[in-house]
């Protein structure tokens, strides 16, 4: 039964970077299986980068911080860059408390630094500059 | 907060879906103590780990939320109890660093500095009960 919750993250794709988030009802289950599934997608879509977004998880226990370590090193051997992202500020306190660093992960504040970081810019342009739409009267 | 008491709840921690129950159900009782962000985010983390240790090393076991008062203060305790092996070496699994070596997580020091007070009783062979408090600062 619960093998099937491994579909409950989704893993989106843009462009070379996979975008995804961790949900506060993760079972260890669940967070094994994502970390396998993640893994193969990096492989199968040659993803170049992966934002991981946790600022829906309410904690980050050390099972939680071993995985998110352990996906990064995995991502790094496939030749992709991980980046967690969001993180709240009361986990990272209770992190650091309970003697848990990620060392080796990637951090940004949220997801847009994020996506910053893995090359992708937003611009701040209104899409309809430019596209004339006055000429349709 | 008036004369309310809120009786002691027990939670079985046998599946992967029991320790979220037990998450959800300290997260409640840490907001009902009136506890901000911080120290509800630092209760729920040690029941996590503390659940996890009892379903993982102890083979599973109950998490019971109680409701202590002390000096004008409100707290919350956490008992956790397992029946399995215990504990072989005490000293070692509260030492810092020890969840950064093999296996899952132990997380026990890492729980004893995200609490106030912390009490383990182990024995070989019967099991492992480790109670922790946290209270309200004012």
């Amino acid at each position: 039964m619960t093998d099937r919750r491994s579909l409950d993250i989704p893993i989106l794709r843009l462009g070379d970077v996979l975008v995804t988030g961790l949900i506060n009802e993760l079972d260890d289950k669940t967070a094994t299986a994502f970390a396998e599934e993640l893994t193969e997608r990096i492989a199968a879509e040659r993803a170049r980068g992966v934002l991981i977004d946790v600022s829906r998880l309410e904690i980050i226990d050390s099972f939680v911080a071993r995985a998110l370590t352990e996906l990064s090193t995995m991502a790094r051997l496939l030749g992709a860059r991980v980046i967690v992202a969001g993180m709240r500020p009361p986990v990272a306190i209770t992190l650091v408390e309970l003697g848990l660093q990620l060392r080796g992960v990637e951090t940004a504040l949220n997801a847009e630094q994020g996506m910053a970081a893995l090359g992708w810019h937003h611009t701040s342009q209104p899409p309809e500059r430019g596209a004339r739409r006055e000429t349709l009267g | 907060m008036g004369g309310r008491e809120t009786a002691p709840a027990t939670y079985p921690v046998r599946t992967d879906e029991d320790l979220i129950t037990v998450r959800h159900a300290v997260r409640a009782a840490t907001v009902e103590v009136g506890f901000g962000l911080v120290d509800q985010t630092r209760v729920v983390t040690a029941a996590s780990e503390l659940a996890r240790n009892a379903y993982i090393h102890g083979g599973g076991g109950t998490v019971t939320i109680e409701f202590p008062r002390s000096a004008g203060r409100r707290g919350i305790r956490l008992t956790v109890r397992d029946e399995g092996p215990g504990i072989p070496d005490l000293e070692a699994a509260l030492a810092d660093g020890f969840t950064t070596g093999a296996g899952l997580g132990h997380g026990l020091g890492g729980a004893r500095r995200l609490m106030h007070d912390f009490e383990v009783h182990t024995e070989a062979g019967k099991g492992t009960t480790i109670s922790v408090t946290r209270w309200t600062t004012q």
